[in-house]
C-alpha cells in the first residue's frame, strides 16, 4: 500500500506543458561589468540576478506588466512591458547620488563560488521555519538530513556528513559554538538569518580550509531602506502546546545610519509521539540580535551583537544507566519513563548560551576593489544537567566556557574578465572545563591558536566559460590541560612527553599539536546557449582532530556510552568532486549532482568493547580513522504547471564505504525523497495550499557493531546481543501549508498561516536520531502563524 | 588607521581579562569505588566486597567474598557504598539513605541458592523500601555455587508491580552501582 502511495505522488505530477511566458536579460552597470544581485521586481514575482548579471522570470501571464529593477547605489529602472511572447529586457543601470533613497536589500557576500551547486534558502522559508530550528529550514536543500539527539537538538548533515565537517558562519563569522559533539547543535535563532546559502563541498575556501562536508552561511536580516519598518512573527504549536514570538525592527537614515534590531521568544512543554508524551522535551528560547551601522559611499563601519540562550530539556527515558538498561530499552520498543504533559524540565537537560559581537569596516578602493576588516568576540557557556545524588541535582555536570577572538581581513578586485579575493585571518581560542562540576569534564581546558591564509581567482573566458581557483593555508595549534586516569593513559598507551604532574589516581598532562594544511580549490562553469549549464568543481580540504576526538575520555552520562578520544590522531584529507547540470526549459528546471568523494584519515566514533566498572558493563565508543569513499546524488527539480500550480521534487541518495573495513560506513543518511504540489492563487488574497510527502526508505547499508553483553535475566547472567546497529524501517510523511494575506489592521500587512506536519501521525523512527533506541519521533503537530507587516 | 589601532588595542583588552584557567583537579565527590555487602549468621560473617578504584576507567572492578555460606541459615545482610579515593572514604550509604525514595537496593539470587527479604526497618519517607538492610535464607541445598547481584538503582518506579518486593524487572531507573559476587553454599 505505502508503495502505492509512494507511485501515486512520483506519477500524479508527471510532466505536461502549458503556455506560459518568460521575461530575461543581463544587469550592467555603465561600464557594461555585471551587476550581480540586482533585484528584479514585478507584481506577479521577484528575482535577483546571477553572478553574470541575467535574470529570469518565468510563469508570467499575457498582459501588461510593469518592471522595477533596482541595485544599490544606481537609480532605479522602471518600465511597463506588454507581454505577449518571452522578452527579453536588458538594463544598463546609472550610479545614483542619493544612494539611500533606493529601496534595496544590501548585499553582503552574497557569491560565494561560481563553480558548485549553491543552494539558497530565502526569506519567505526562514518565516516559515520561525518555530523551528536552523538544521530543519535547511532540510529542503536536496542532500541535507538532519542529524538528531531527540527532538529539539538537530544538526545539519550535508551529503552524509556534519558537526565540524559543516561549519557554520553567521554574518561571516564562523560559529564557535563547541560544534563537536552530535548533540550540540547551532546556537542561532533562526529568525535573525535573512538568508541562508548552502554550499555541498569544501569549495568556499573565503571561509575556511576544513569544511570537508560543507558550509552553512547565513546573512542577517538587515533591510536598509530609508524608513522605519517592523515584523512581528507569531507562530502557535499544538506537539509542545506552546509557542514562539519573533519580532524585528529596521531603521535606516539619510544621513547614512542604520539599525537593526531582533528578539525572539520561544516557550515549548513536552513533546509527544502518537502513542505516548516524549517525557522532558520541553525547550525554552530566548534570542536578540542587533546592530547599527553607518554607511557612506566610500566606506561603511558596523557593529553587531547577537545572544542566543536555550534551556532544553533532554528524554527522560534516554537516560540509562548501563548495558542492562540499554538491552531492555532496544528490545521494549517503549520508553521506560512516560509521564504526563508538563511545562516543566527537570534533569537531563542542557543550557546553552552564545553571544557574538562584530565590528567591521568595509573601505572603497576605488570603484572595482575594496577592503573590509572585521574582529569579532564570541562566548559560549554550555551547562549539561545530569540525574545526581543530594544537592549535586542543580550542579552542572559539564560545565565549559568557550571564548573565541577572530580578526579578518577580506580584499576584493574585479577586472574586466577576473576577480581576486584575497584575505588573512588569526583565531584565538580558550576552552574552560570548570572542575567545580565535580564530575571529571569530557573535553578539557585548551588554547588554540589559528591562522590562515587565501586568494582566490576568477576568470571569465567568455560568456559562456569560466574558470575559477583557490588556495589556502591554515596554521593551528592547541595546548589542553588536562588530568587523565592513570590506567586510561596506560591503556591507551600514550607517550610520557606530555605528562607534567601527579596528583593521586591521574597525570597531569599538557599535549599539544601543531598543524600546517594546505587546501584548494579548482572549478568551471560553462553554459550552453540552449539553457544548460554545467559546473565543475574539485576540492581538496583537511581537518585537524577537534577537542572531541583528541581528548575525549570517560562516560557520557546522557548516552550511557564510555566515549575515547586519541591522542595519537592526524588530520583528515578529502578530495571531492561534485559536477552539476543545470537545464532550465520554459516552465521546469532541473539540477543533478552528482560528487564523489575521498577521505583519508576519516575520523569516526564506533562502537568498539565494552568496559565493565561498578555501575554495570558500558559500551565503548572510540574515535577511529580510516579511509572512507562517499559518492551520491542529489536531484532537485520545479516544474511551474500554470500560473497557478507548482510541483516540487527532490531525491537524495549517499553511498558511503569505509575502504578499510570494507563495509559501510555507520550513520549514512537512507535514501530519501520529497516531492510538493503548490497553489498559487494571488487574486484570492495571496493565497497559498501546499502539500508536500516525504519519503525516507530503510538504511540498508550499515555495519555491523552490534556487541555481546552478559546481562542479568531473572537474577542468572545470561549472554545477549545487543543491537545498537539496525537501522530503523522507513517511514513516509505527509505535511501540509498553507497562507493567506488579509488586511485586519490599516497600514499593516497581515499574514495568516495554517500548517500540519505529520498529518496522519504516523510513529516512526529515524536511523540518524542517537535517541532512536529510545522512543518514537513526534507525532503530528497543527502549527498557526500570524506574521505582521508594518 | 586609526580604527585598526583602536581594533589592536580592544583585543588586546579581551585577551588580557580571559585566560585564567583553573588547573585544579577535579573532586569526584559522587562518584561511587566500593560495594560491601556483610552477611552474618550461623556464627560468622562474611563479607562480600566489589571494589572499583578507576570509576569509568578501563580497569574491572577487583571482587572478593571473604568465606563461604552453610545450608539452611538465615543471614542478617547490610550493604554499605563508599567513595574510596577520598581519605577518609566517603561513606555514600548515608545520602542513599537520606534520598530514601529516589533510591532502592536490589538484590538477585536464583531460588534454588536462596531467598532475600527487605528488613522492614529500612523504608524511606513514603513507606517504600530502601533495601540497605535485607535477611538472606540459604535453602536446603548443599555444595552448590551461584551468583548474588546488588544493584543501586537512582530513580526506580517504586510503585511498579513487584518493585516493593525486591522485583528488579518493573523498577526502570538508572544503575548507579552493580556488584555480581560467586556464592557457594557448603
Amino acid at each position: 500500500m505505502r508503495y502505492f502511495i509512494t507511485l501515486f505522488f512520483l506519477l500524479c505530477f508527471g510532466f505536461s506543458g502549458f503556455g506560459q511566458f518568460t521575461l530575461r536579460g543581463k544587469i550592467t552597470n555603465e561600464k557594461n561589468q555585471p551587476l550581480t544581485g540586482s533585484h528584479v521586481h514585478t507584481n506577479y514575482k521577484n528575482v535577483a540576478s546571477d553572478p553574470i548579471g541575467e535574470y529570469e522570470i518565468k510563469g508570467l501571464p499575457k498582459g501588461e506588466l510593469r518592471v522595477y529593477i533596482s541595485y544599490l547605489g544606481h537609480k532605479t529602472c522602471d518600465t511597463l512591458l506588454n507581454i505577449k511572447e518571452d522578452c527579453v529586457l536588458n538594463v544598463k543601470l546609472t550610479p545614483s547620488e542619493t544612494t539611500l533613497k533606493e529601496v534595496t536589500v544590501k548585499q553582503t557576500s552574497t557569491k560565494v563560488s561560481n563553480s558548485v551547486s549553491v543552494q539558497q534558502i530565502n526569506t519567505e522559508r526562514i518565516e516559515r521555519s520561525s518555530s523551528q530550528t536552523l538544521a530543519e529550514a535547511l532540510k529542503e536543500v536536496s542532500g541535507v538530513s538532519l542529524l538528531k539527539t531527540g527532538s529539539s537538538i538537530i544538526k545539519p548533515m550535508i551529503n552524509g556528513l556534519h558537526s565540524s565537517r559543516v561549519p557554520i558562519f553567521s554574518n561571516q563569522v564562523r560559529l564557535e559554538d563547541q560544534q563537536w559533539g552530535a548533540e550540540h547543535a547551532p546556537n542561532f535563532d533562526i529568525n535573525a538569518a535573512g538568508k541562508i546559502t548552502v554550499i555541498k563541498g569544501a569549495s568556499g575556501l573565503q571561509y575556511s580550509g576544513d569544511a570537508v562536508g560543507g558550509l552553512v552561511i547565513i546573512e542577517p536580516l538587515m533591510v536598509t531602506k530609508d524608513t522605519l519598518f517592523g515584523k512581528t512573527i507569531l507562530s502557535g504549536l499544538s506537539n509542545g502546546r506552546g509557542g514562539v514570538i519573533s519580532s524585528s525592527i529596521h531603521q535606516g537614515k539619510p544621513t547614512g545610519w542604520r539599525w537593526n534590531a531582533l528578539s525572539t521568544f520561544k516557550y515549548l512543554g513536552d513533546k509527544e509521539a502518537p502513542d505516548y508524551v516524549l517525557s522532558n522535551t520541553g525547550n525554552r528560547e530566548f534570542n536578540f540580535s542587533g546592530d547599527i551601522s553607518f554607511v557612506k559611499k566610500e566606506y561603511e563601519v558596523l557593529a553587531f551583537y547577537s545572544f542566543y540562550r536555550a534551556e532544553i530539556g533532554i528524554l527522560s527515558a534516554s537516560h540509562i544507566g548501563n548495558a542492562n538498561d540499554l538491552y531492555n530499552s532496544i528490545e521494549n520498543q517503549v520508553p521506560n519513563v512516560i509521564n504526563d504533559f508538563t511545562y516543566a524540565i527537570i534533569n537531563p537537560k542542557q543550557t546553552v548560551e552564545h553571544h557574538l559581537a562584530k565590528l567591521n569596516y568595509k573601505q572603497k578602493i576605488d570603484d572595482s576593489s575594496s577592503l573590509s576588516t572585521f574582529y569579532s568576540f564570541q562566548f559560549n557557556h554550555r551547562q549539561e544537567y545530569d540525574l545526581r545524588r543530594t544537592d549535586n541535582a542543580s550542579k552542572a555536570a559539564l560545565d565549559l566556557e568557550l571564548a573565541t577572538h577572530t580578526l579578518q581581513t577580506n580584499y576584493k578586485k574585479a577586472w574586466e574578465k577576473w576577480t581576486l579575493k584575497t584575505g588573512i585571518n588569526a583565531l584565538y581560542q580558550n576552552n574552560f572545563a570548570n572542575p567545580k562540576t565535580d564530575v571529571r569534564p569530557l573535553i578539557p581546558s585548551y588554547v588554540k591558536f589559528d591562522g590562515g591564509l587565501y586568494g582566490i581567482g576568477n576568470y571569465q573566458i567568455n560568456e559562456e566559460l569560466a574558470l575559477e581557483m583557490g588556495v589556502r593555508y591554515d596554521f593551528s595549534t592547541i595546548e589542553a590541560t588536562k588530568y587523565y586516569q592513570k590506567s586510561r593513559w596506560e591503556e591507551r598507551d600514550y607517550d610520557a612527553d606530555f605528562i607534567i604532574g601527579e596528583v593521586g589516581n591521574q597525570w597531569l598532562t599538557k599535549p599539544r599539536f601543531t598543524f600546517h594544511n594546505f587546501s584548494g580549490s579548482f572549478g568551471i562553469r560553462k553554459t550552453y546557449t540552449s539553457d544548460w549549464t554545467w559546473l565543475n568543481n574539485l576540492s581538496l580540504s583537511n581537518r585537524n582532530p577537534n577537542p572531541s576526538e583528541f581528548f575525549s575520555d570517560g562516560l557520557h552520562h546522557s548516552t550511557g556510552q564510555i566515549e575515547l578520544g586519541d591522542l595519537r590522531l592526524q588530520q583528515e584529507q578529502s578530495i571531492k568532486y561534485s559536477t552539476s547540470l543545470l537545464k532550465k526549459w520554459n516552465a521546469v528546471s532541473v539540477e543533478f549532482n552528482p560528487y564523489f568523494h575521498w577521505i583519508s584519515n576519516f575520523m569516526f566514533l564506533k562502537p568498539v568493547d565494552f568496559e565493565t566498572t561498578i555501575r554495570g558493563a558500558f559500551p565503548v565508543w572510540e574515535y577511529q580513522q580510516t579511509d572512507a569513499r562517499l559518492w551520491g546524488i542529489d536531484l532537485r527539480s520545479q516544474w511551474q504547471i500554470n500560473p497557478t500550480w507548482k510541483h516540487l521534487f527532490s531525491i537524495a541518495y549517499v553511498n558511503g564505504e569505509n575502504l578499510i573495513e570494507n563495509q559501510p560506513l555507520i550513520d549514512m543518511p537512507p535514501l530519501n525523497l520529497s516531492t510538493s504540489v503548490q497553489y498559487k492563487k494571488s487574486a484570492w488574497n495571496e493565497l497559498v495550499l501546499e502539500l508536500q510527502y516525504e519519503l525516507v526508505f530503510q538504511q540498508n547499508r550499515y555495519p555491523n557493531y552490534n556487541f555481546d553483553a552478559t546481562i542479568l535475566v531473572d537474577g542468572e547472567l545470561t549472554p545477549v546481543t545487543v543491537d545498537i546497529s539496525t537501522p530503523p524501517d522507513g517511514y513516509q510523511l505527509f505535511n501540509f501549508y498553507s497562507e493567506m494575506k488579509v488586511k485586519l489592521f490599516p497600514k499593516i500587512l497581515t499574514t495568516l498561516a495554517f500548517s500540519v506536519q505529520n498529518i496522519l501521525n504516523t510513529s516512526y523512527r529515524d536511523y540518524l536520531n542517537r535517541q532512536r533506541f529510545f522512543a518514537d519521533e513526534t507525532g503530528r503537530n497543527i502549527q498557526l502563524q500570524l506574521k505582521f507587516n508594518y | 588607521m586609526k580604527n585598526l589601532k583602536m581594533m589592536a588595542f580592544a583585543i588586546t583588552l579581551i585577551t588580557l581579562t580571559s585566560c585564567s584557567n583553573d588547573d585544579s583537579p577535579v573532586n569526584e565527590e559522587e562518584l561511587i569505588t566500593t560495594v560491601i555487602t556483610t552477611l552474618t549468621g550461623g556464627g560468622q560473617t562474611i563479607t562480600l566486597t566489589a571494589r572499583d578504584l578507576d570509576g569509568d576507567g578501563p580497569n574491572a572492578p577487583v571482587i572478593n567474598v571473604s568465606g563461604d555460606l552453610v545450608a539452611g541459615t538465615t543471614y542478617a545482610g547490610a550493604t554499605r557504598f563508599l567513595n574510596e579515593l577520598n581519605d577518609p572514604a566517603d561513606e555514600i550509604t548515608e545520602e542513599v539513605q537520606e534520598e530514601g525514595t529516589e533510591h532502592q537496593v536490589f538484590y538477585q539470587l536464583a531460588s534454588n541458592i536462596g531467598t532475600v527479604t527487605y528488613h522492614s526497618a529500612n523504608t524511606d519517607a513514603n513507606g517504600n523500601p530502601i533495601g540497605l538492610q535485607f535477611t538472606l535464607t540459604t535453602s536446603a541445598n548443599n555444595a552448590i555455587t551461584g551468583t548474588f547481584v546488588v544493584t543501586l538503582i537512582h530513580l526506580p518506579n517504586k510503585t511498579d508491580t513487584g518493585v516493593a518486593d525486591g522485583d528488579i524487572t518493573n523498577a526502570g531507573g538508572g544503575t548507579d552501582a552493580l556488584a555480581i559476587f560467586p556464592l557457594t553454599i557448603q
